[in-house]
Order: C-alpha cells, then structure tokens, then sequence
C-alpha cells in the first residue's frame, strides 16, 4: 500500500471532481486559487445537545466526529471511495491469511510533544473493545480482535491480530470511534491527539475551539483557528448566510437552491453519496414472497421520488448500497419501472385489492414525503399502501420491529461493513431480517480472500443476491450538500465518513 | 396580609409535588427511554441493554421517582442520563441566556406598556387609542416565529445589519445579538399588557370616586398617578405574571429560531432525549419561578389595592 491514494481512488476523486465541475458547483478548482495563511473558520453541523462528546471512542453524531477529526487520528482512514487509506499508519501488511497484521506508524507527534509509539495503539484499541463500558461504539465491529496476541514489536509497529481472518481489517480500523489516544488517556476533557488542531475549549451542544498545532506530521493547517458549532438545519443556513460561519454541514436541497441564488454561499455537492431505500422484512407477510418484493421494487417510480423527495439532487438507486464506493458491482443493469409486471405479480401473490402498512416517521428528511409518494404509486398496480407514522425519536429502534415496510437511510461506510451491519443473520441493525446462513457463510469466506479481484468477485454475487431476492428496495442516492461561504477555499466534495470530509487543516479563507 | 402570603404559599408546595409527580408520568410515557435512543446502527443491542442498566433504567419507575424525589429534598437535582454529569449543571447553563433575554425583555415592555396603556386609556375612543389598539392588535396576531424570520430575512440576510442566530457568539462581545430575540419577544408582549393597562385606566377613569376627585379639583396629573394609575395597574401587573407564561412560549420559539443555548432549548434536548431527570429538574425550577412570579404579582396587586383581599 503506497502513501498516495490508490489509482481508485484517484479515479473516484477525479470522478467526483468532474462531475462537480459540469454542475458548477463542488470542489474548487484549484489551480487558481494559491492557498493563504491564517484567519478563523467557524464550521456548523447538528448539534446534540448535552448528548455531544469529547471522547472520540464514543461518538456517533456528526459534530462529533468533526471535533474528533481535528484533534484525533485514525490509523487508518477512508478514501472517496471508502477504500482504506493510511494515516498514522504509514503502511500495513499481513502474514498472508489476514489473521495478523502489522502496521507501521507514521513520524507523529501528541500535542503535549510525546511522540506516537506502539503502546498508545495498543492502549486506544483495549480501551475501545473494553466490554465494562458499553458506550465505546466501535466495540462490536472490533470484537474478533485478539488483544492478548496483539504486541507492540517496536516502537513504530504494532501487530494486531484476529480470532478469524479478515481482509477489511484496515477499513474496520477507519470506522467510526477508532482514534488512537495517548497511552493511558482517561480524562476526555483533556484531549491531546496528533491531529492538526489542539484543543481549546469545549462546550457541549454550543461550541468547540482549537488551534492550529505547528508541529502536525501532515503540513499545519492553513487556518489559525476552528470553531465546531451546534445548530439545527434553519440555523445552519442562517448563519452561512448571514457571515457568522464560513461552513455549514448537511444541508437539505430547498437551502442549496436558494443559497446558489446568491452570491455569498456555495454549495459542494458530494454526488450520490449516501442511500435513500425502503425496507421489506422478508420473513414477515405479504414480504415474504418474493414476488411481492419485486414487484414493488418495480412499481416504484424511483426518478420521481429523486425528483420530488430529494428536490432532484440525487439520483436514481439500483437496490444497492454503495454506488461509486470499492466492490460495488458497477455492471448490473439499472431496475426500469414496469407497473404492468408488478400488477400481475401483485395478482399471483393474491394482494390484488389489499391493503399493506408502511411504518414510516419524521426521522429523517423525506421519509413521510417518500412514504406517501410510494403509496401513490403502488396503488397504480392495484395495491393501497397505508402510511402509519411513528416517533421519530425511537424510529431507528421501532423500525427492527415494527411494520413490514419502512424508510431506511444509510450513510457512507465501506460495502462490507454495511453487509456486516445490515445483512447477516446477526447483525444488529439487520433492517430486511434478511437471515440466510449460507450468505452468512459466503460472506465470511469472500471477507478472508485476500487476493483483493477475487474478493470483490465474489462480494459482486452476494450483492446481486441481495438486490435481486432481498428487501432493499434502494430508491434514491441523494447528494451530500455542504454549504460553504464564498471565502472558503479548499473544501472537497466526498461523501461523509471519509478522510477529506469535513477536514479543515486543508481548507483556506481567501 | 402575612396568612395570606402562608396560604398561597403552602398551595405551591402542593402544586410543585403535583407537577414533578406529573412531568414524570408524562416523560414515562413517552415512546423509548434513553437508552433506546441511543439506539442507533453504532451500538449493539447488547451494548444498548448494557447501558440501560448503568443509567438504572431496569429500575421500577416508581422507585426511580421516589430516588430522584429524596434526591430533592437534599438540593440535588439528579444525574443527566445523557451527559452523564448533574442536571444542576444543565440549569446553570441555560438559564443565563434566558434570564437576559426575559429580564431585559421586561425591562423594555413594561414602562413602555405602561406608558401606551394609559396614553390610550386616557383618550379613550380618540384617535390615537384607535390607532395605537389597531397596531397593537394586529401585531399580537402575528405569530412569533413568522416575526422572527421577517426580522431575520431583513435585518442579517439582507441588510447585514444584526447577527442572524447566536452561533458561536457570546452577549459580552456581542450585546448586539440580544437585538432581534428581543424584538421578537417584546412585539407580542407588549401589545398584551399595554391593552390591560389600557382596560385598568379606563375602568379607573369612570370610576366613582375619580369622578369624586375631579369633581374636589384634584389636579390632572396628581389625579392620575395617586388614584387612577394604582387601580389601572392590578390587572396590569396579573397581566405581567400571565405574561411570564407568553414569554415563555416566545422564548421556546425564539430560542429555536436563534439557536440560543438557553432553557427552552435544554428542556427541548432533555425531552427528545428521554432524558428524564434533566426534564424533572428543569421543570421543577421553572415551576418554582412560576409560582413565585404568580405569588408576587398577587402580593403587589394586594398591597395596591388592599381592599381586593376583602373580596377573597
């Protein structure tokens, strides 16, 4: 693995950076531009409240993460196209089955001057897999780490080791909840990492300060100082637009087209990078026919709910998770409307004339919208979709148990950890309860292949499985639309969750 | 006057255990608890179960009241669920903010609502009562938020005047962004008290024994201050303890519109969050000022005209 992003990756960025550029607005040119030193950039995202922390091995909101980013490092990160990419660790390798690995550390530095050495990645990884504390959200995805084999075998290489072979063990350390911490770190509120900014202050639900840290491993920033600031979606756009932040996280598709009216804001759109769908439980009636499950995966008129739902800033899913992202099986066909087929599989499966519940909430932008739109079109095939909403607050929960249908949205994450999360027979939040120990098996097969084409091979037939026979019903793969003042310079368009997200020792104010 | 004061203070104690015992029971009721919202694709369900016993939520409700009940009575406010630190903590924060934003809220509206009040009453039916009931009215009818997006359209995003939201600013180096919340807090507060001024001054004016005074050649302005403005006050300053209750609800509603990290805002957060104990405290205090507002107001209005505690 080289230090630069690999030839995918530099495709995807260049993809995405092209793409950008037809629609004017999204990453900067470039060339033009001479970055500048200096100044203060004040960056808002969804605030939390008193649920906001500094301990990055329990984040999960956003804003968190973005603080976490500032101040923290990840051995690994992820590219635009959620392949692995090195960060303190400069290079890895395993013993040829991925059951061992070695990762060797980057040159790098705490605030405090301490130097990064094998036994702060060694304490970081038993404090996230710590089972007393149950918050540490990287616990399960880290569980198959052994760490009484794991060593340090000097002081810039660490060896860790699994109870099963995994080829995507790189991609679990870039996860969310993986920053490495100094050896024997314990008090949250006293944050010192390796990352580009030293912490200031902290006020949960308002605001975090932090510096430029000189010494960073990875050229200082260019900004003096950052802010990180909590606001729901109204304040964001007010205060991009009124001058009072310079960067305004996920904003929805009715700010960006007023917002491009003007000339004070832009918009980077990272295109089609998250996922928008329906689930269908597949063990629960009428969904557990398979017909019924193709049918309304073609009774849906996906570029009408891109078009209305997401106001058009999007495009059209495939079923799938993951488009654009390493080991998507980019060369199947895209699912074309046919009201006609779904009617007479709707009449096969005797639910002509019936009725089925959609369980949907408020939980998340267009989820009541899209549940409505598709009643409407089911019910061109003959079938009457009731739409029954729930709690927004308890919908992520309800929706494993509650209703045969319902929205499900998905960040960016690497494929196979949305299969872990989502598709085997014990996944946590396995929305479709698509249960089937033979895909199971598969799975972890392919994930031990360690020849990286023959992986992807073999992740492209599960996928095709699953887009075929499964309960993903994925409409819609919106855009991510990060608002940014016109000063603002530097800001990539790529998805959430990756390495240039949200990374502000890379931008600059003009 | 001093059993009365012990009379009503006694019904707020009753009152105060009645509304902790029923904010409880609601946030009980509400759909998941605090554990279950942290429910999310990054912690397990065994790791969610984990939790829920640390934050002691596999306690019977009723015991888990009684605790927090105990926990009162000592001056502790409880343990946020969520933050994981003390619910005093959580108070303390936010009320700054909304206290500023009330207190110099009133400090504006009520010599000005006092001022108009009687400048209508006095002239009653004339054509500056008419006018100024007019705008007043019309005003009152306006919902708070559409004010505050009117006044933020105009006054940040177009004119680049005043500071949108409250977003990473603080009221020592920038006192300017108590201007809009305020405006928007003020428009309907005003207008509400200003009309019972108006309605006390009136009734005062047709009263019997200013018709008396008058008649005894009482000057004009002596007339007013010592005999009419007394009387015109009480429905005026129940008026302002009924208005604590509208500014509350405009303060919600501002705070939101502004992102100011005040009560409304945490009681919002403590809500959505399950947060069960951060509710009960937050309410708790807000009940308490409630209650004494209400309790003062009514000992003014019995000390300015003292023949209304006759009439109890």
């Amino acid at each position: 693995m080289s230090e630069a992003l690999g030839r995918r990756g530099f495709l995807g960025l260049a993809g995405v950076a092209g793409l950008a550029a037809i629609t004017g607005c999204g990453a900067d040119g470039g060339a033009a531009a001479q970055p500048t030193q200096g100044g203060r950039l004040r960056a808002v995202y969804a605030g939390g409240g008193a649920k906001e922390v500094l301990d990055p091995h329990v984040q999960s909101l956003f804003v968190d993460i973005a603080r976490h980013k500032a101040i923290y490092e990840k051995l690994v990160e992820l590219g635009p196209d959620l392949k692995p990419v090195p960060r303190l660790a400069s290079k890895w390798e395993h013993d040829g089955t991925g059951t061992t690995w070695r990762f060797s550390l980057r040159d790098a530095t705490f605030h405090d001057g301490a130097k990064l050495v094998a036994e702060d990645v060694l304490y970081s990884i038993a404090r996230i897999v710590n089972p007393a504390v149950p918050d540490r959200v990287a616990q399960s995805s880290l569980a198959t780490l052994d760490l009484k084999r794991s060593k340090a075998i000097g002081p810039a290489t660490v060896e860790l080791v699994l109870t099963q072979p995994n080829a995507e063990f790189p991609a679990l350390l870039a996860g969310i909840g993986t920053q490495i911490v100094r050896n024997g770190f314990k008090d949250p509120a006293k944050p010192v990492g390796t990352g580009a900014f030293r912490y200031v202050s902290f006020e949960a639900g308002r605001s975090m300060v932090a510096s430029r840290y000189d010494d960073y491993w990875d050229e200082p920033a260019r900004i003096e100082e950052l802010h990180i600031l909590s606001a729901d979606s109204e304040a964001r756009a007010n205060a991009v637009q009124g001058g009072q932040a310079e960067y305004a996280n996920d904003m929805t598709a009715t700010f960006a087209r007023t917002a491009e009216a003007g000339k004070t804001v832009r918009i980077v759109a990272a295109k089609a990078s998250t996922m928008q769908a329906f689930v269908m439980k597949v063990d629960q009636a009428p969904f557990d026919n398979p017909d019924v499950r193709l049918a309304f995966k073609l009774v849906a008129d996906r570029q009408r709910l891109v078009d209305v739902v997401l106001a058009g800033r999007g495009e059209v899913g495939n079923d799938l998770f993951g488009k654009g992202y390493q080991y998507y099986p980019a060369d199947l066909p895209a699912r074309e409307r046919d009201v006609e087929q779904a009617r007479s599989l709707f009449k096969k499966a005797g639910l002509a004339g019936k009725e089925v519940e959609i369980f949907t909430a408020d939980a998340s932008a267009g989820f009541v919208e899209a549940a409505t739109l598709l009643a409407e079109q089911v019910a061109e095939a003959g079938v009457r979709l009731k739409v029954t909403t729930g709690s927004p607050q308890t919908y992520a929960k309800d929706l494993l148990t509650k209703g045969a249908i319902g929205n499900h949205r998905s960040g960016a994450m690497p494929i196979p950890q949305y299969v872990t999360d989502r598709l085997l027979s014990h996944s946590p939040f396995n929305v479709t309860h698509w249960r089937r120990p033979a895909f199971d098996t598969a799975f972890a097969a392919a994930r031990a292949v360690t020849d990286e084409t023959e992986r992807s091979r073999r992740y492209g037939v599960l996928q095709k499985t699953v887009r075929d026979e499964g309960g993903i019903l994925a409409w819609g793969l919106p855009d991510y639309l990060i608002a940014v003042s016109s000063k603002v310079q530097g800001v990539q368009a790529v998805p959430p969750n990756t390495l240039d997200q949200g990374r502000f020792d890379k931008v600059w104010l003009a | 006057m001093r059993s009365y004061a012990a009379q009503r203070a006694g019904l707020a104690i009753v009152q105060l255990a009645l509304l902790s015992v029923l904010v409880f029971v609601l946030t009980s009721l509400l759909p998941g608890d605090a554990a279950d919202l942290r429910f999310t694709e990054t912690l397990s369900p065994e790791q969610v179960a984990a939790l829920r016993g640390e934050l002691g939520l596999d306690q019977p409700p009723v015991e888990r009241f009684v605790h927090w009940l105990g926990n009162v009575f000592t001056g502790d406010l409880g343990t946020s669920l969520i933050s994981g630190g003390p619910v005093a903590d959580i108070v303390r924060n936010s009320i700054g903010a909304t206290l500023v934003l009330t207190l110099v809220t009133l400090a504006i509206v009520v010599p000005l609502a006092v001022a108009l009040g009687i400048v209508m009453g006095t002239r009653e039916n004339g054509r500056v009562d008419r006018t100024i009931t007019s705008i007043t009215l019309a005003l009152s009818a306006i919902p708070d938020f559409v004010i505050a997006v009117v006044l933020v359209a105009v006054f940040s995003l177009k004119l680049g005047w005043l500071p949108a939201t409250w977003i990473g600013g603080n009221l020592l180096s920038s006192p300017a962004l108590l201007i809009l919340p305020i405006a928007v807090l003020f428009g309907r507060t005003v207008c509400l008290l200003s009309r019972q001024v108006r309605a006390g001054t009136v009734a005062a004016l047709n009263a019997e024994y200013v018709t008396q005074a008058r008649r005894l050649g009482i000057p004009r302005r002596q007339l007013l201050l010592r005999h009419v403005l007394p009387n015109a006050a009480v429905p005026g300053v129940q008026e302002l303890a009924r208005t604590g209750d509208t500014l509350l609800g405009g303060v919600l509603v501002v705070e939101a519109i502004f992102a100011i990290p005040g009560f409304a805002t945490a009681l919002v957060d403590g809500v959505e969050t399950r947060d069960i104990p951060t509710v009960q405290g937050l309410t708790l205090v807000l009940a308490i000022a409630a209650l004494l507002i209400n309790l003062g107001a009514d000992l003014v209005c019995n000390r300015l005209v003292p023949r209304t505690e006759a009439l109890r």
